[in-house]
């Protein structure tokens, strides 16, 4: 994560991040793909200034690929008390984080790193634990129903 | 090995603001500052300085006893000030912004302030770098409209003009360093690429000879060009955490690596001695070793030994915490002066 400020080379007394504006090929280095499996990956995408980091989480079924998706929609209707989240995540992702240079300098690196990390091992257990709980309401709710034939 | 007789001095300027840059005056009793991405200013026997925290804004501190006092705001610039450069023996500051602009700073005789000069550099990109030469008749500015502009006095018109370096460079220069002879430039690219210019100027200089580097050296020859072992940003060090050392085009090229993470300024404190520094957050110093091949043989900021281990008694703590957060401890703050990358 080593971010400095750059100014565009393209548009005058500009200053964007560079792996969104993807105009100057030299500022933009070789983007990773960290994989466990197709459905658990992340990619990171460096350049000069700034650092896009998009996170697939793991949906096995249908009920975790809908929990996925309002659990990221609800974080990224909210993404600027996030501060490093991106509003759209990258296709293909679920989830993307972009960290620019202005990051770097008003908060420490590691803990930065500590966030995404944490961040990524808490969202699955969240998404199991919900599904756990909407399982369980479920078989109340079915017994609840069921009991009036019984 | 090298063992610092004075222990360095730290003074906090600024706190939670980044820091850009910064210079000091010929007997360090005065400093100019613009901003370094850093809390902590780390200060080894000085006493004037500039710099610039990551504003439009230059203070010039003023060492004051043991501490250090704001003397001016140098407040010309419109955009972020990303360089700052202080002529050691006639006393003038250049300071260079994202606003495309450069002024050279002059100290007004009846008032003792500095009155700022506006020089024409003809940019259409924002100004990334500035040095004086050694003798400090012409600057250097690195541009991001892929030029690097040099600029000297015009003694009958009492303005800088400036000529234009443009041609194999192909993207934002991020660094310039002058040779001793007051005619060689080098550079440093986005493009991962350094490159040896000659920076001739008619008027200014007397002649251009050089042994190592070429035998005529009209303005913008080309004289070396080196790439990065990997592809990326070159500095004063390039982009790789490595560290390389070149002697002329036809000499050897030496490389001094590191372990650590990419490395952003440098600075030969002597023919045979240099401290580079980055975003791994300490000074590191590399030195030519017996065999004429440069290496890493010192840590400046030793951090601080004495913290204390009670809290850390079971093994299984220990790595528990380096399993969640690849940490040993639970510090917040890194075991260094500075707490971010270096500039």
């Amino acid at each position: 994560m080593c971010l400095e400020n750059f100014s565009s080379q393209i548009v005058e007394r500009h200053n964007k991040p560079e792996i969104e504006a993807q105009s100057t090929k030299e500022a933009i280095f070789t983007p990773v793909v960290m994989s466990r499996n197709e459905n658990e990956k992340i990619l990171i995408e460096p350049s000069i200034n700034s650092l896009r980091i998009s996170i697939k989480i793991k949906q096995a079924d249908d009920l975790e690929r809908l929990l996925c998706h309002t659990f990221t929609r609800f974080m990224m209707m909210r993404a600027e008390n996030f501060v490093v989240l991106r509003r759209r995540a990258i296709a293909g992702y679920d989830i993307s984080f972009l960290i620019t240079n202005f990051h770097t300098e008003s908060m420490f690196k590691h803990k930065l790193v500590d966030f995404i990390v944490q961040f990524m091992e808490e969202v699955d257990r969240e998404i199991s634990e919900m599904k756990l709980s909407i399982n369980a309401r479920a078989r109340i709710v079915a017994e609840s129903y069921l009991q009036q034939f019984s | 090995m090298s063992r610092l007789a004075i222990p360095p001095e730290i003074h906090q300027i600024f706190h939670g603001v980044p820091v850009t840059c910064h210079a000091f005056n010929r007997d360090r009793t005065s400093m100019s500052l613009t901003g370094m991405i850093n809390n902590f200013f780390l200060i080894y026997f000085i006493s004037e300085i500039a710099v610039s925290p990551s504003s439009h804004e230059v203070h010039v501190y003023r060492k004051n006893g043991s501490g250090w006092t704001l003397e001016q705001i140098l407040d010309e610039h419109d955009k972020l000030v990303t360089s700052v450069d202080w002529a050691p023996i006639s006393n003038k500051l250049v300071t260079c912004a994202q606003d495309r602009n450069a002024y050279v700073w002059t100290i007004d005789a009846p008032t003792g302030k500095w009155k700022p000069q506006l020089v024409l550099l003809r940019i259409n990109r924002a100004a990334t770098f500035v040095r004086w030469s050694p003798q400090e008749n012409k600057f250097a500015v690195a541009t991001g409209s892929r030029l690097v502009a040099v600029a000297h006095l015009d003694v009958d018109n009492d303005w800088y003009t400036t000529k234009h370096i443009r041609k194999p460079l192909r993207s934002t220069v991020t660094a310039v360093a002058w040779h001793k002879d007051n005619i060689l430039l080098a550079t440093g690219g986005a493009d991962g690429v350094a490159r040896v210019f000659s920076a001739f100027v008619k008027t200014v200089d007397e002649k251009a000879v050089s042994p190592v580097w070429g035998d005529k050296l009209p303005f913008a020859t080309l004289c070396a060009e080196f790439g990065s072992l990997n592809n990326g940003p070159v500095h004063s060090t390039a982009h790789d955490g490595n560290v390389v050392f070149a002697y002329g085009p036809q000499g050897p090229l030496i490389s001094a690596p590191t372990t650590g993470l990419p490395l952003i300024t440098s600075l030969f404190v002597a023919e045979d001695a240099l401290v580079a520094a980055g975003h791994d957050c300490v000074p590191l110093l590399f030195k030519i070793l017996a065999n004429n091949q440069w290496a890493l043989v010192d840590r400046i900021d030793k951090g601080n030994n004495n913290k204390s281990v009670s809290s850390e008694n079971s093994a299984m703590d220990m790595f528990k915490k380096l399993a969640r957060t690849a940490q040993a401890t639970a510090d917040v703050e890194l075991n260094s002066v500075h707490q971010n990358t270096i500039t």
